[in-house]
């Protein structure tokens, strides 16, 4: 077959052709992706609430979706086995990771202790230090914040004064999940949110001195 | 106050070349002259304002409410060769001094994906239009100045003995190694300096 | 020149990376670990052999002047498709990637290959060049990836090798991509330059 020349009609016609099948086809394909696409989201989020709050036989309510102190999106799913609470799994995020946002689900029994967590989101962390955090703060490791309790215990990192060991040479990351975590426990504890965002405030004020007089010690951070 | 943060994490704490790796492509490739390589940071800054500017109200005004999310990368990707054409003609018309400056480069800005990359994260890091015109301008001179560091440094490497092998290529990306090794002690200026302004 | 030789030279001869240079971002972006950067080259594969194909197939219904977008189109479709179908059935990969999968568009890779071979060749040799270009780049971006993780992680393939502690975490940051594939370019223009 001959090569097309390169008539203004020829041009316009076969990339307006390669254009429009092209589109179609991914309309089908869009189609056709649309739901396992949402599925595999509704499955990460399932996944992530049974990991927080474990238990077999456990119902799951219809998401709370509530703004959290620092003007964020926080997700309530409240767990329920036989009518029983059990506990409340929540979706929070801090805009003080290194490189962003992180999101975390945090899970809690009903009487404020921190059952579980499962880190959604850490992309924007550096790969090596702060992408550590979904194995740092678990039962076991060197920074174990499970069975403790955010109005009770200080969870802050040692460097400010508080009861958690921060991901070696990553405060910055682990300051953010543990903000993330302040996040969560306030939206979850109605009552605790104003004693919460209060100490919130002094915690960054504390961050802020710290961050100047450490601040070489911020820059070992990533190396 | 928050703009200056973001001007400062993207020149130098997230540099697009030296921490985030897009556009190595001209980075090696367009670097061997200071001269040169500060054209080309121009250009870039240039497209990659134009295309944010343009593509922008695309995604929010007709891909949004249609629901035609799937077909970003296609229209952003044409809508991108199509503006680096028009810019060619226009600037080739109306200022032909900037284009024989610029010209050689413009073609090379379409397959960079510093361009595409910034129109696409844009809308990933839901930045308002003021942000973005801030993001991309800020993107663009961070690679700028990591494209006029890298090239003063290879304008010195060109006239030293290297081993065979490491002629050319490799010497050049272990120096950008040793380059964006430099640029992590930005890494927490951002962060130091919001808590600093109290933000 | 046999199938077989086409996948060849691809993987060898016109090495994309380590030869051609070419598709430098996602080669030094997403190699943090062998898995990574295996992912990556697989997906790059993908559209590649898609598009010479399919670009081999339609050369001739497309006029010269307009080659380029026309190209442009069929492979951004074609990452489109590849990203869609991560998405839904492989929602982990999609997430580690990143930005990367719909920067294969301008990957130069993929458009180089169709200017240069499938604009030439049949449709069949086309996607065999395809397979051949697209293994090259997969390798390539693995054995960087591992490099790093093993240096950087002590882990390869994610199975611990030597305590973390000892491993230089600048290989998995990225001033590690640079040094790494630098010292990788060095040694494959060493061996090949001792064969010629």
């Amino acid at each position: 077959m001959a090569k097309l020349e390169n008539s203004t009609k020829n041009m316009v016609l076969s990339l307006t052709a390669i254009t429009l099948v092209v589109g179609a086809l991914l309309g089908l394909v869009n189609a056709v992706t649309a739901e396992p696409i949402e599925q595999a989201k509704a499955n990460k989020q399932a996944a992530a609430i049974a990991a927080v709050v474990p238990g077999e036989g456990n119902e799951i309510s219809e998401p709370e979706t509530v703004t959290s102190a620092n003007g964020e999106e926080a997700v309530i799913f409240t767990v329920t086995k036989g009518g029983q609470p059990v506990g409340k799994a929540v979706r929070a995020v801090s805009k003080n990771g290194f490189g962003g946002k992180i999101t975390v689900m945090f899970g809690f029994d009903p009487n404020g202790n921190i059952l579980g967590y499962s880190v959604l989101d850490c992309s924007n962390e550096t790969p090596g230090l702060g992408a550590k955090m979904p194995d740092w703060f678990q039962k076991g490791q060197k920074g174990d914040i499970i069975g403790k309790n955010p109005s009770t215990n200080n969870m802050t990192v040692s460097k400010d004064g508080g009861e958690v060991d921060a991901i070696t040479a990553a405060t910055i990351s682990s300051r953010a999940f543990l903000d993330a975590l302040a996040q969560a426990y306030g939206v979850c504890s109605g009552t605790e949110v104003a004693t919460t965002s209060a100490s919130q405030q002094q915690n960054a004020t504390a961050v802020a001195s710290c961050e100047n007089s450490q601040s070489c010690a911020d820059c070992a951070e990533s190396m | 106050m928050s703009y200056i943060i973001m001007i400062i994490t993207a020149i130098f704490v997230n540099n697009i070349v030296l921490a985030q790796f897009l556009g190595i492509c001209p980075f090696l490739g367009v670097s061997k002259k200071v001269g040169t390589a500060g054209w080309m940071g121009l250009a870039v800054l240039f497209v990659m304002l134009i295309a944010t500017l343009v593509t922008y109200p695309i995604y929010y005004g007709l891909l949004l409410p249609f629901n035609l999310g799937y077909m970003q990368t296609i229209i952003y990707i044409l809508v991108i060769a199509a503006l680096v054409q028009m810019v060619e003609i226009i600037l080739k018309k109306t200022m032909p001094a900037l284009y024989s400056a610029l010209g050689v480069f413009l073609p090379l800005i379409t397959t960079n994906c510093t361009i595409l990359g910034v129109a696409i994260n844009v809308i990933n890091f839901e930045y308002n239009l003021a942000e973005s015109v801030v993001y991309s301008i800020a993107t663009a001179l961070g690679f700028t100045l990591a494209m006029i560091l890298f090239a003063g440094i290879r304008e010195q490497l060109a006239i030293t003995d290297k081993p065979k092998a490491m002629e050319g290529t490799p010497i050049a990306l272990i120096t950008a190694g040793l380059l964006a090794m430099a640029f992590m002690g930005f890494s927490g200026v951002d962060k130091g300096l919001s808590a600093a302004l109290g933000l | 020149m046999s199938k077989l030789g086409i996948i060849i030279n691809g993987l060898i001869k016109e090495n994309p990376t380590f030869v051609l240079l070419l598709g430098m971002c996602p080669t030094l972006g997403t190699t943090s670990s062998a898995i990574n950067g295996m992912s990556m080259g697989l997906a790059t594969m993908a559209v590649l052999i898609c598009s010479n194909f399919v670009i081999s197939c339609l050369k001739n219904l497309i006029p010269d002047k307009v080659h380029i977008p026309c190209y442009i189109v069929v492979i951004a479709g074609f990452v489109t498709v590849v990203q869609l179908l991560l998405k839904a059935y492989a929602p982990a990969v999609d997430e580690k990637l990143g930005l990367f999968i719909p920067l294969i568009v301008v990957n130069c890779i993929v458009l180089g290959r169709a200017e240069s071979f499938a604009a030439k060749n049949g449709p069949i040799d086309s996607a065999c060049d395809g397979i051949g270009i697209g293994l090259g780049f997969t390798i390539a971006l693995t054995v960087i990836g591992l490099c790093r993780e093993l240096l950087g992680a002590g882990t390869a393939f994610g199975f611990s090798v030597y305590p973390e502690s000892f491993g230089a975490l600048t290989f998995v940051l990225a001033p590690g991509a640079f040094i790494t594939l630098g010292f990788l370019v060095a040694i494959f223009n060493k061996l090949t330059a001792k064969k010629g």
